[in-house]
């Protein structure tokens, strides 16, 4: 499959009161066609901010980017003029966000809502726009769609918005579907629902897909590829079975371990990170992760480690640690106490 | 569902057909009653000492008015509260007072639920000096000692509730809701705003009181993996009524309720293997799936489930 995008040494800042936010740290990957890229961090980790910044969405001031390219089909989005960027977002790109309810404008029908993409990007008349609507609509599974057109968004509930939403990102075909947490307010038996659509329309339409959450079993069933990010970093990424089963950075083994399985016992402990994320307003010297890491070693502490292959792994596993978490994982536990120079 | 007796021990605490309705109200001037949410809808079961039962459920399914309305925050419309055998819905005033002593609740948001103008340690010295457990210079002492038990520094005591993050926030709730050395905590969602990390964390501390203090937690949840991992028996709510209650293994193993085997199913395995190959039960949206004039039977030992009487 061809290359969708590429993101290269994005680096963003945000200016506040308390400091200078180093929100995303030169993050660098490549998209294919047709991808399903899981990103999985906690809040503060860069998740959100890199993929919002690349589409030139983070407010500014405070946020800047500082600097880096995001080619998607070879134009590079950041440097692109302001109009022909609003072509490609909502256009070749979609977008869903997190919080159906705060998403849709109550005051517009949601037909007016799907068809303003379509007579914008698309260049439909308004009986057009409005059967392209009420077909998609049917795709994600709104009964009687031709008639909801004309309800509006509290009409709706919550899985019903989000579908809404789902709708309104795939109104113009993108190629490149960006999905922001979408289910993360939703309950688990929508999020199922949404899960299964989503997955059934990628199948169809075959469009690439940026899956944003802080769920690692959500991941586990959607994605391709897992990139795990911490303190505006890439710490791993590769084919998602590759970075569950042979889990190559201290911060994806503790997010996973941290996870209450099923096979355990009740009553035992569950195996914890010690420690906080960083403070991303003071300067990080080396890996940011190592002050939480049991298996730091001293290189950890002067010098930031880079994103390189993983030795004896697959091609495309990729892992920011001076450690070798297999060797390492043998001496010590995860869980015990931090040892600090 | 009083047939059932884990350990052979009395109940703590026996919620019995316990009703909470909110009122529909219409007109500015002249307000009528025109219907009534039924949120908490003849729900009954026992908790018994040393346990941890889990009450899980979507939101809007009355799990939290569920544990509000336990605790008396909210005043039921109909049923029984009873802590070791005393009515709570019945008490007013002091006496209710006194009996809170012994429930305590950790909120769900711990940005929320600290007073942001109040010190960490005159939150927690608060509910002291209310029911007058410690005098003078004793109540700084107490304060110190409970932020040592939920792993705080004692030093942390003259800060504000904004200079701390939100598991230890969490921390902060805890030890608050300690300080009257309750028999009974409900946590109402407690880790459910908590970073993937934080959780855990907070869940360990919560396991590691329970041990040392000898707490019964109801525990209020969502994530059901959470649920699994923490309680010894585990009731499931749907639109205001409990569907199935039974021990934990025996609820996850062999669930009978079909909301209960939707529900188990929705929840993602974090295993890119089982997650892939097993077969996923989606609820249909349109769907209803409460009984018509159900009651509870328990189909074995323990293991109750809602079913119709027609």
């Amino acid at each position: 499959m061809g290359v969708l995008m590429e993101v290269k040494d994005l680096t963003v800042r945000f200016d506040t009161q308390d400091g200078v936010v180093q929100a995303v740290n030169g993050v660098s990957y490549t998209l294919r066609e047709g991808e399903i890229l899981g990103v999985v961090g906690e809040s503060g980790s860069g998740k959100s901010v890199h993929v919002l910044s690349m589409l030139r969405l983070i407010p500014t001031p405070p946020g800047r980017i500082e600097k880096g390219q995001v080619l998607f089909e070879g134009s590079d989005l950041l440097s692109m003029p302001n109009d022909e960027l609003r072509k490609v977002r909502g256009g070749q790109i979609g977008m869903i966000f997190q919080d159906p309810m705060t998403s849709l404008n109550p005051v517009l029908t949601i037909g007016r809502q799907i068809t303003e993409v379509l007579t914008l990007h698309m260049n439909m008349n308004q009986k057009e726009a409005d059967d392209r609507a009420t077909e998609l609509l049917e795709m994600v599974g709104i009964p009687d769609a031709r008639r909801r057109l004309r309800d509006y968004p509290h009409q709706f509930s919550g899985g019903m918005r989000q579908r809404v939403m789902i709708a309104i990102g795939l109104a113009c075909n993108p190629k490149l579907l960006i999905a922001d947490e979408p289910t993360t307010a939703l309950d688990v038996t929508i999020q199922a629902q949404i899960i299964d659509l989503v997955r059934r329309l990628q199948e169809k339409l075959g469009m690439a897909i940026i899956w944003i959450t802080h769920d690692l079993g959500v991941v586990a069933g959607l994605a391709d590829t897992l990139q795990v990010m911490y303190a505006g970093r890439i710490v791993e990424r590769g084919p998602v079975r590759e970075v569950f089963k042979d889990t190559r950075h201290a911060y994806t083994l503790g997010l996973l371990n941290s996870l209450p399985r099923a096979d355990q016992k009740r009553g035992t402990r569950l195996v914890q990170i010690g420690g906080m994320p960083p403070d991303l307003t003071q300067p990080i010297i080396g890996d940011p992760f190592a002050p939480r890491n049991p298996y730091a070693t001293e290189r950890c502490w002067k010098e930031a480690p880079p994103l390189l292959p993983v030795p004896d792994g697959h091609p495309e596993h990729l892992a920011a640690a001076w450690y070798d978490l297999r060797t390492a994982k043998k001496s010590r536990e995860f869980g015990e106490k931090v040892v600090q120079p | 569902m009083t047939t059932y007796q884990a350990a052979g021990s009395e109940p703590l605490l026996k919620v019995q057909n316990l009703v909470k309705h909110f009122p529909i109200n219409r007109g500015i001037i002249f307000q009528r009653q025109v219907g009534a949410v039924k949120a908490v809808d003849d729900v009954t079961f026992n908790v018994y000492p040393g346990e941890t039962l889990g009450l899980v459920g979507e939101s809007g399914s009355g799990k939290s008015t569920t544990g509000r309305t336990v605790l008396q925050l909210y005043r039921p419309t109909g049923g029984q509260v009873l802590f070791e055998g005393t009515d709570l819905a019945q008490l007013r005033g002091d006496a209710l007072r006194k009996m809170r002593r012994n429930v305590q609740m950790v909120f769900q948001d711990p940005y929320a639920s600290l007073n942001p103008r109040m010190t960490i340690g005159d939150i927690i010295s608060e509910p002291i000096r209310v029911h007058n457990l410690r005098q003078g210079k004793a109540v700084r002492e107490r304060v110190n000692e409970l932020l040592e038990l939920v792993g705080l520094n004692p030093a942390f005591a003259n800060r504000y509730p904004h200079e701390f993050s939100g598991g230890q926030r969490q921390r902060v709730g805890i030890a608050r809701a300690l300080a009257v050395e309750p028999k009974l905590i409900i946590c109402d969602e407690p880790i459910s705003a908590l970073d993937v990390s934080i959780q855990a964390q907070v869940i360990n501390l919560l396991q590691d009181l329970q041990e040392q203090l000898k707490l019964t937690y109801l525990f209020i949840a969502h994530d059901l993996s959470m649920i699994r991992h923490m309680c010894q028996r585990v009731a499931v709510m749907y639109k205001g009524k409990i569907v199935e209650l039974a021990e934990t293994d025996e609820l996850y193993n062999n669930p009978i309720h079909p909301y209960t085997k939707v529900l188990l199913s929705a929840v993602p395995i974090p295993d890119p293997d089982i997650e892939r190959t097993r077969q996923h039960l989606i609820m249909d949206p349109n769907f209803d799936y409460t009984e018509k004039d159900s009651r509870m039977v328990e189909v074995s030992p323990g293991h109750f489930v809602a079913a119709s009487r027609v």
